[in-house]
């Protein structure tokens, strides 16, 4: 099952939807309540991540029976260094990422954490790819 | 200090604050069957979404559309916004709509987590 999203940079109140639809669809299939719940805040972190830092986005969604596996890609400032913004704490995120409870420098630590695998690649000036596979 | 672990219903919870509900889910039948047994208060959501929410209750003073998503993400049902902080429509629509109860009380994060605590929820972490 394939499913696409477009994420718009800089849509604090949209943020977050996409991932709650997968969420509640991912719901309906024969999937640990544990991994759903893994799989979403992954999800979500990556989506704010595009809302908080890029102009726009993409978010690819394929479902198979035994994992799941979600592409991010955005138009955006891309990440100077990769291997700092994968520090816990390091953030470059706007006071307006912030009042919304985000940009503490925990999003990709955090994506880290809830998925099986995770590429991420970024041509600075250019934007991000984000890969993400959970296994059922 | 308490040590006993209480499972608590929402009313209770929103007693204990002096809160009030502000949307139509304690009309549910979700609403009577809901244990919690757990707090965590928190204005940072990437910090919500590090640990297992289950039966929880989220005490924040960050009111916005942000806080509701981060609690359908993370299967919270039972948010407390401290400080009688605005709770917008579309919080109310989002919450309403994912079965999350938000209890708005004038006490501030700080008075909350210490009722509870001294009430018997435990902490989350």
């Amino acid at each position: 099952m394939k499913m696409q999203y477009f994420i718009q940079g800089g849509d604090f109140s949209a943020g977050g939807r996409a991932s709650t639809e997968v969420k509640s669809t991912i719901k309906q299939f024969n999937i640990p309540p544990d991994k759903v719940r893994r799989i979403a805040v992954a999800l979500y972190e990556a989506e704010m991540n595009v809302v908080a830092h890029a102009y726009r986005g993409t978010m690819n969604v394929d479902l198979r029976p035994d994992f799941i596996r979600v592409v991010f890609e955005d138009e955006g400032p891309g990440i100077e260094d990769i291997e700092k913004a994968m520090e816990e704490g390091f953030s470059t995120a706007s006071d307006k990422v912030r009042q919304m409870g985000f940009g503490a420098g925990m999003g990709l630590p955090n994506i880290k954490k809830n998925c099986d695998e995770m590429i991420l690649s970024s041509i600075p000036g250019k934007g991000t790819r984000l890969e993400i596979k959970v296994v059922f | 200090m308490s040590n006993k672990k209480e499972n608590m219903k929402l009313q209770k919870i929103c007693d204990i604050v002096e809160g009030t509900f502000i949307n139509e889910f304690q009309y549910s039948p979700e609403y009577s069957k809901a244990d919690y047994t757990k707090a965590f208060a928190s204005d940072l959501m990437s910090d919500v979404l590090r640990f297992s929410m289950e039966n929880t209750v989220l005490i924040t003073g960050l009111s916005t559309i942000q806080t509701v998503r981060t609690a359908v993400i993370s299967n919270l049902t039972c948010l407390i916004i401290a400080r009688d902080k605005r709770v917008t429509d579309d919080m109310i629509n989002l919450a309403t709509e994912s079965r999350i109860s938000i209890i708005s009380t004038k006490a501030s994060v700080y008075e909350i987590s210490g009722l509870l605590y001294k009430n018997g929820l435990k902490p989350v972490y």
